[in-house]
């Protein structure tokens, strides 16, 4: 087969693809409505919620149909909106094409399903409809970044995310650990907006246009320079959403948030926008090798990176959340390798998305039964009071080590092997990762289904209620069956050709190369060492203190302390030199300037001493004196 | 001729000021004033009396337009201050010095 080229846009309006602009806005007036309707809508804004979720992912299958129905080379539709600003973007329109259609399918199917899952997990909490209305928000943002046909576009989507996430990070903001995590998500994620605005003035400066049609057809008109620099910036952008290296830190606190919020946005959907970014962007870092170095080493640090801080949680969320960082750094891998990857990326962002939203709301399952408790080492033994969540959560567990023929076993196989053929250094430390994670999801798995009882006095655990447990069975029927289904025949790279071209040879599976059987034999490695650490012996209650590696490890790699030393402290000492100057010099001139005016005032006032008589005498001596000099003047 | 009108208008100006400037009763300092103004209306009828025209003499009547103006207005004020506070001296309503 010939290297596939992007396919031009082919403007739509019409049937479910001319309406896609409702995918968006009926979880925006979802979100509207509950939160302007207030208490009002408490009584049914679960149901609401889910409603207009479950009503966009009806309008996403339907335009997903009718794309199907159109030639390969004319599956990417545009749609457009309203006009808008001549010359920066004349027309604001969607895009929807095989790539914005899969993102659709899974923020809306996933979403769905979570927004089923939290009418159970989130029935006590008192804010349960603002907790809806807030989801909803996030869905509409994200698919607004997934369907924008321009950059302008895609970053008020892009912000839409990132307030989602900072409000539902901080929902329970009574919490001062939630309140303070949220800030810090926001604020890390400013610095990747940064980079990314930077990135969309310098695209517009080169390009003079901003919709995807204009950039990424004439990328090859800009020099190298400048390719290169947007691209940093655009990696900069992905690397704050999706918590890659250097801009991690925020993900791990954001497990603050109630867990179906980690489940969907800080897992499934917002922190792969990154991934997304970098792959709708292919045309910018396939123009220049030095972006796309660049993009696969963050991968691969992160990827180890996330797998390390893995191994050393003792908080089930925290574990799963390095869990999340290491597979989105193979995301970024993919993504870095060009047309090669991209649809492993994706593949892998999808299946993912599936099983790490399966583990997430299993974790939240097992939360919700032991009273909230979310550390590992006060579990054990679970998985006789909670078969479903068991069940389920094994086969998400089995499908992110990469166990034989699951989902993240072809879709990880494929990243690793697009991996290797590109370099092979890249390809060895994705294996190494992929053995890591063997033992951090064994030992996660092991600690809290397995071995005896640690439970506290008062835990009374017991299986979570059918509207929990049949969105974990759905997500792991994905989980299973998706990585095949995608990955066989290269199904979704010739699905996805029209939309990020697809390298000159498609790829073939082999199920028994070397590396494939390496990183086997490493995932099997691992797991039997947190088995012998984690089943098999006993689970200390209290962490052991472990050698200054296991601290590196809990410590997140010192990524705080690195950015305390780099940033905050700094930043806190240039605000003191700055409320010391405002104080003693600003403050100092000002008030020094009042206080001589006023004392000298006060002095000049006594002139005033309130006697007639006085004031005429100095009247008449006046008088008196101009007509004396009027005297000596005419005399002259 | 007409340098005893000036003299006598000097002498009536100078006991005018002098008053104004010693006495405490602002009655009398309004008489004062009073005096003072009526010594400038002789200065100015004098003259014109001297250069043969009759501009000091409409001038005359205008200070007299502008005293009866004052008069009204000046003893309303004294009057006022002295009912509140019950003293017709100069030097007790000092209180704006504050």
């Amino acid at each position: 087969m010939e290297a596939a080229e992007i396919a031009s846009i082919t403007q739509h309006s019409g049937g479910a693809i001319g309406a896609a602009w409702l995918m968006i806005a009926l979880p925006l007036v979802g979100a509207a409505v509950l939160l302007l309707g207030g208490r009002r809508t408490d009584k049914f804004g679960h149901l609401l919620g889910v409603l207009m979720a479950v009503a966009s992912f009806v309008v996403a299958a339907l335009a997903f149909v009718q794309l199907l129905g159109f030639a390969p080379g004319e599956r990417r539709r545009g749609v457009s909106l309203f006009e808008f600003i001549p010359g920066l973007v004349d027309k604001v329109g969607l895009l929807v094409d095989p790539l914005s259609i899969s993102f659709c399918l899974l923020i809306t199917g996933v979403g769905s399903l979570i927004h089923v899952y939290s009418i159970g997990y989130m029935a006590h909490d008192p804010n349960r409809r603002r907790f809806f209305a807030y989801l909803n928000l996030f869905v509409a943002a994200m698919l607004l970044l997934v369907l924008a046909d321009n950059y302008l576009a895609l970053f008020v989507g892009w912000e839409g995310v990132g307030l989602a996430s900072y409000l539902l990070i901080g929902f329970w903001q009574h919490k001062p650990s939630a309140a303070t995590a949220a800030k810090k998500a926001f604020i890390v994620n400013r610095v990747g907006d940064v980079g990314l605005l930077i990135a969309m003035f310098t695209i517009f400066a080169t390009f003079h246009s901003l919709t995807f049609s204009g950039v990424l057809d004439r990328a090859g008109d800009a020099s190298q320079g400048t390719l290169t620099a947007i691209g940093l910036l655009l990696l900069v952008g992905a690397c704050g959403k999706s918590a890659q290296l250097p801009l991690q830190s925020w993900l791990l606190d954001a497990m603050e948030g109630p867990t179906p919020v980690s489940a969907l946005i800080h897992a499934a959907t917002m922190v792969t926008a990154g991934v997304y970014l970098i792959v709708r962007s292919g045309p910018i870092f396939e123009g220049t090798g030095t972006a796309q170095l660049v993009v696969t080493i963050v991968g691969v640090a992160t990827l180890l990176a996330g797998a390390i801080i893995g191994t050393a949680k003792d908080d089930i969320k925290k574990a799963l959340a390095g869990s999340t960082m290491s597979q989105i750094g193979y995301m970024v891998l993919a993504a870095g390798v060009g047309p090669a990857g991209y649809a492993f990326a994706i593949a892998h962002l999808i299946t993912h998305g599936f099983f790490k939203a399966d583990m997430f709301l299993g974790a939240g399952s097992v939360m919700h039964a032991m009273n909230d408790e979310v550390d590992m080492r006060k579990y054990g033994g679970l998985r006789k009071v909670m078969p479903i969540t068991f069940a389920t959560f094994l086969v998400g567990y089995l499908a992110i080590i990469g166990f034989p023929l699951l989902s993240g076993y072809f879709t990880k196989d494929g990243i690793i092997e697009t991996a290797m053929e590109h370099s092979a250094v890249l390809g060895w430390l994705a294996v190494l990762g992929a053995g890591i994670t063997g033992f951090y999801m064994s030992r996660l798995v092991f600690m809290t289904f397995f071995g005896k009882k640690r439970w506290d006095a008062k835990a009374h655990p017991h299986e979570s209620p059918a509207v929990m447990t049949v969105p974990l069975l759905l997500l792991s029927i994905g989980s299973i069956a998706l990585g095949a289904y995608l990955i066989l025949g290269n199904r979704f790279m010739i699905f996805l050709s029209p939309a990020v071209g697809a390298p000159e040879h498609l790829p073939e599976f082999h199920p028994f190369s070397a590396p494939g059987l390496a990183t086997l034999a490493l995932v099997a490695i691992g797991a039997a060492f947190a088995w012998l650490r984690y089943g098999a012996a006993e689970v200390p209650a209290t962490a052991p203190r472990g050698s200054f590696l296991t601290t590196f490890a809990r410590r997140d790699l010192y990524g705080d302390a690195l950015n305390e030393a780099l940033f905050m402290r700094p930043g806190q000492w240039l605000t003191r030199l700055a409320v010391f100057f405002d104080n003693r010099g600003v403050d100092g001139l000002v008030n020094g300037l009042a206080a001589s005016i006023g004392g000298s005032s006060g002095r000049l006032r006594r002139v005033q001493t309130g006697f007639v008589r006085s004031y005429a005498l100095s009247i008449f001596v006046g008088a008196a004196v101009l007509v004396g000099a009027w005297f000596v003047v005419g005399n002259l | 001729m007409t340098t005893h009108y000036l003299v006598l208008s000097a002498l009536l100006f100078a006991i005018g000021g002098v008053g104004v400037l010693v006495r405490r009763n602002a009655i009398v300092v309004f008489m004062c004033v009073e005096l003072m103004l009526n010594a400038c209306n002789l200065a100015f009828v004098t003259f014109a009396r001297q250069n043969g025209s009759l501009d000091g003499q409409v001038i005359a009547f205008f200070v007299m337009i502008v005293a009866a103006a004052e008069v009204v207005i000046g003893l309303a004020i004294i009057v006022t201050i002295f009912r509140t506070r019950r003293s017709a001296s100069v030097d007790d309503a000092s209180l704006l010095k504050h």
